[in-house]
């Protein structure tokens, strides 16, 4: 059979989740990434990092409305996929995940952007007309009032909503985690550490993200980057990816030493079939690259442009790691036989519902809806707005 | 004769009233073929496989019987059940080699050079299992065990999602490219509720593949597991599954 | 006059939305969900009815006996009995509801050597040959007929 070697079950042959079931999970992983920054400066009080607070909270936001668009071009029933909210198989990982999206996106992110915006969008409103206003004031919910008291009020009950949005955007990117993590049939995914693992390179990625937006997006406005902030927001990617790394690298540890029966089938698949992607990509250039450059700029004096070039450098090859690693689970889950006997290649067709082309479509995607977001919702405006 | 008005209606209304009566009756009678399924009821069975690795000689007739019976899907290559040939070499037996050229469906007539080892040939197909883990991940209830222990899958209500797909130890699912919808062995589930057998087990030119009622006490299983030495695919993954292999060998993955 | 939720109006509408998003969701829900869905358990129990009515194209054995007793009591003495009509002959349940339905060959030698076939791995109990070195040129059924394969038999 062309592209297998040894012997797969015939049913194997073909893989059954594409490219754009790695799209997910690395698009929730950004969203859930970029919220726990967000919830840095409101709920833990981190005021260096407020620059970047509205920047985050419109990512999470841009992202997430493009989260499920992969899975719908995935199904073979798109049609039916409302069947997940209606008769929900309180057993299914994946079942219960539509409605931690929804609460997510509803509950929290939402309702927090909405508190965080509503002064300026009752401003906008009294000063448009026509369409426009109408379109204002659906988004007031037709309410007119920004006094202190009622700003106090949004204030105290945004808090919560953070409060409340940290456990859901675990939750947001943990259940992802589970969906392969639970899964007893495939050993290259079945682990308690898979939840734990995707949550926090989750939030390496969505670290890393809010970064590269928010430098990207100084450059744009000609404005100078808030040093402090830039700083902070990299201390703290630092920090996420140390534990990410190590939390990987148990999980390896682990393997190595235990050797079960699936080992040298998987080993041999790291060595040949996924050593680009995983030993190359999201190892080397993903993980270690990015990790001594940030090292670097924690452990020796660098001057301002150099730390800029260096996080964006790193960001940049985060991303990228991360990319690698839902990759790396994901189609890896698939490459290998469950009879240990043989491989499979993944044919990945580039303008087909499922090929290249879509996901890089989909990729680009949130970065057009983030335009509109900051044109809609500008993160500049706060009083503490970079100078 | 005097017909008064009363006897018109009363004899009218008697017509009309048989007539209805009637037409519901032939029409309830003719909706149902002869062989309808109003005699079956889940309750009274339990339904499990038994497959004799001994006997089987890898004809593939059973493949074959199976895609004609349940128009299983040709192109690319998708299998509710098919046979594997494996070949245990003495010097390696941790690593056998295993072959099942288009599932088996023309048979093994390849030429195998026997060597230094043993050969034989296993059929495999949907465990049925008890404890399902296919069905433990549908996430809108498409695909179920019935009352009387068959895995099915609702065509009309899955979504495609492919979980169950990936769910499955023993690779017997896959997904239908003409449905696009989750599709396996159904142990001839139209066939069982009529009194009959499995194509597989009907074709099976060696008996190697028997239909099994665990909750008929008249059903030869039960001496069976009793007498010889059963194993079931991957025990330890607890799926409960309900196909009993006689005489597998460790190395049949 | 001051109105006492003034300061969290914009709040009750808020929320006022989320209970009219729900009532949307339940109504959504009572109307679209199969009636009897959840009647077995969680799936729609029409699924059961759907998979028995599949259409059968194999027959079973009884029903060829039925017609073609004589052919089924000639097989007996040989070690052929116990092999199906359909393993060779295909499904045959259209011509068993409808005899006029033509019946295809049955084409050996390619059916004769997925079971005899030898080199291929077969059990030692099953008898085995090298076609070529064991016939030639000659079909199987030169020899052997198929329903009684024996060739000491006349």
């Amino acid at each position: 059979m062309p592209g297998v070697d040894g012997f797969m079950y015939p049913n194997e042959i073909e893989l059954q989740w594409s490219v754009l079931i790695v799209l997910y999970p690395f698009i929730t992983g950004l969203v859930a990434g970029a919220f726990i920054l967000a919830s840095l400066e409101r709920v833990f009080n981190v005021q260096a990092v407020k620059p970047t607070y509205r920047l985050a909270l419109l990512t999470a936001l841009a992202f997430l409305l493009v989260a499920p668009l992969p899975l719908q071009l995935h199904l073979g029933h798109p049609e039916r996929s409302f069947e997940m909210m209606l008769t929900p198989h309180t057993t299914s990982a994946m079942a219960m995940f539509g409605f931690v999206y929804l609460w997510y996106l509803m509950v929290v992110l939402l309702v927090e952007i909405w508190l965080e915006y509503r002064r300026e969008l009752v401003l906008a409103c009294r000063r448009s007309t026509g369409l426009t206003r109408v379109g204002y004031r659906i988004l007031t919910l037709g309410s007119d009032n920004i006094s202190p008291a009622s700003l106090r009020i949004d204030d105290r009950v945004g808090r919560v909503v953070t409060i409340i949005g940290i456990p859901s955007a675990f939750l947001l990117h943990g259940y992802v985690g589970f969906i392969f993590g639970s899964i007893k049939a495939n050993p290259w995914w079945s682990s308690p550490m898979m939840p734990i693992v995707f949550l926090f390179s989750a939030i390496v990625s969505g670290i890393a993200l809010v970064l590269l937006l928010y430098v990207v997006t100084a450059w744009m406005r000609r404005v100078a980057v808030d040093m402090l902030c830039v700083d902070t927001v990299a201390r703290y990617l630092f920090y996420a990816f140390l534990v990410d790394f190590a939390l990987e690298m148990i999980d390896l540890i682990h393997r190595i030493y235990e050797a079960d029966e699936s080992f040298r089938a998987l080993d041999f698949m790291v060595k040949t079939r996924l050593f680009t992607s995983q030993i190359v990509l999201q190892i080397i250039v993903g993980t270690l690259v990015p990790l001594t450059l940030l090292a670097a700029t924690q452990l020796v004096r660098l001057s301002e442009r150099t730390r800029v070039r260096l996080y964006m450098t790193a960001g940049a090859l985060t991303l990228v790691g991360i990319f690698a690693m839902r990759w790396n689970v994901v189609i890896g889950g698939q490459l290998f036989s469950k009879s240990f006997l043989g491989y499979t290649t993944y044919k990945m067709g580039f303008a087909t519902r499922e090929g290249l082309l879509p996901a890089i479509l989909l990729m680009l995607l949130p970065f057009g809806i983030l335009a509109a977001l900051v044109k809609l919702l500008p993160p500049w405006t706060s009083p503490e707005a970079p100078s | 004769m005097d017909t008064t008005r009363r006897d018109f209606l009363m004899v009218g209304t008697k017509l009309l009233v048989m007539t209805a009566a009637t037409a519901s009756a032939l029409e309830h009678v003719m909706a149902g073929t002869p062989d309808a399924v109003t005699t079956y009821s889940t309750a009274e069975h339990w339904w499990a496989m038994l497959i004799d690795v001994e006997k089987c000689i890898g004809g593939g007739q059973c493949v074959r019987a199976c895609k004609i019976e349940n128009d299983v899907v040709d192109e690319p290559m998708y299998f509710r059940t098919w046979v594997e040939r494996y070949h245990v070499n003495m010097s390696d037996p941790d690593h056998p080699v295993v072959d099942s050229p288009d599932g088996g469906i023309d048979g093994f007539t390849e030429k195998y050079a026997d060597g230094d080892g043993k050969t034989f040939f296993v059929p495999k197909m949907c465990n049925h299992c008890a404890d399902s883990p296919c069905t433990q991940v549908c996430p809108v209830g498409a695909t179920f065990c019935t009352n009387d222990g068959v895995v099915l899958v609702d065509k009309d209500y899955c979504v495609g999602c492919r979980y169950c797909v990936q769910a499955c130890p023993y690779g017997c699912r896959y997904l239908d490219p003409r449905t696009h919808t989750a599709d396996k062995c159904t142990l001839c589930y139209h066939r069982l509720t009529r009194g009959m057998i499995p194509a597989c087990c009907e074709v099976c030119p060696t008996g190697a593949r028997q239909i099994a009622d665990l909750k008929n006490p008249t059903d030869p299983i039960h001496e069976y597991l009793r007498t010889h030495k059963i194993q079931v695919l991957k025990p330890q993954m607890a799926t409960g599954a309900k196909v009993y292999y006689n005489g597998l060998d460790g190395a049949v993955r | 006059m001051k109105r006492p939720f003034k300061d969290v109006e914009h709040l009750i509408r808020l929320a006022a939305l989320f209970a009219a998003g729900l009532l949307v969701f339940a109504v959504a829900r009572a109307e679209l969900v199969p009636e009897d869905f959840g009647k077995y358990g969680h799936y729609r129990a029409g699924a059961i009815d759907d998979a028995a009515a599949w259409p059968r194209s194999y027959a079973g054995r009884a029903r060829c006996t039925e017609c073609h007793d004589d052919v089924v009591t000639a097989a007996a003495p040989a070690k052929h009995k116990v092999i199906g009509c359909e393993t060779c002959h295909g499904a045959l349940l259209k011509h068993a509801d409808n005899p006029e339905v033509a019946v295809a060959k049955a084409d050996g030698p390619v059916l004769c050597l997925r079971c005899h076939a030898a080199n291929t791995g077969k059990p030692a109990h099953q008898p085995t040959v090298v076609a070529k070195d064991h016939s030639d040129e000659d079909t199987c059924v030169s020899c052997h007929k198929a329903h009684d394969p024996r060739t000491d038999q006349e």
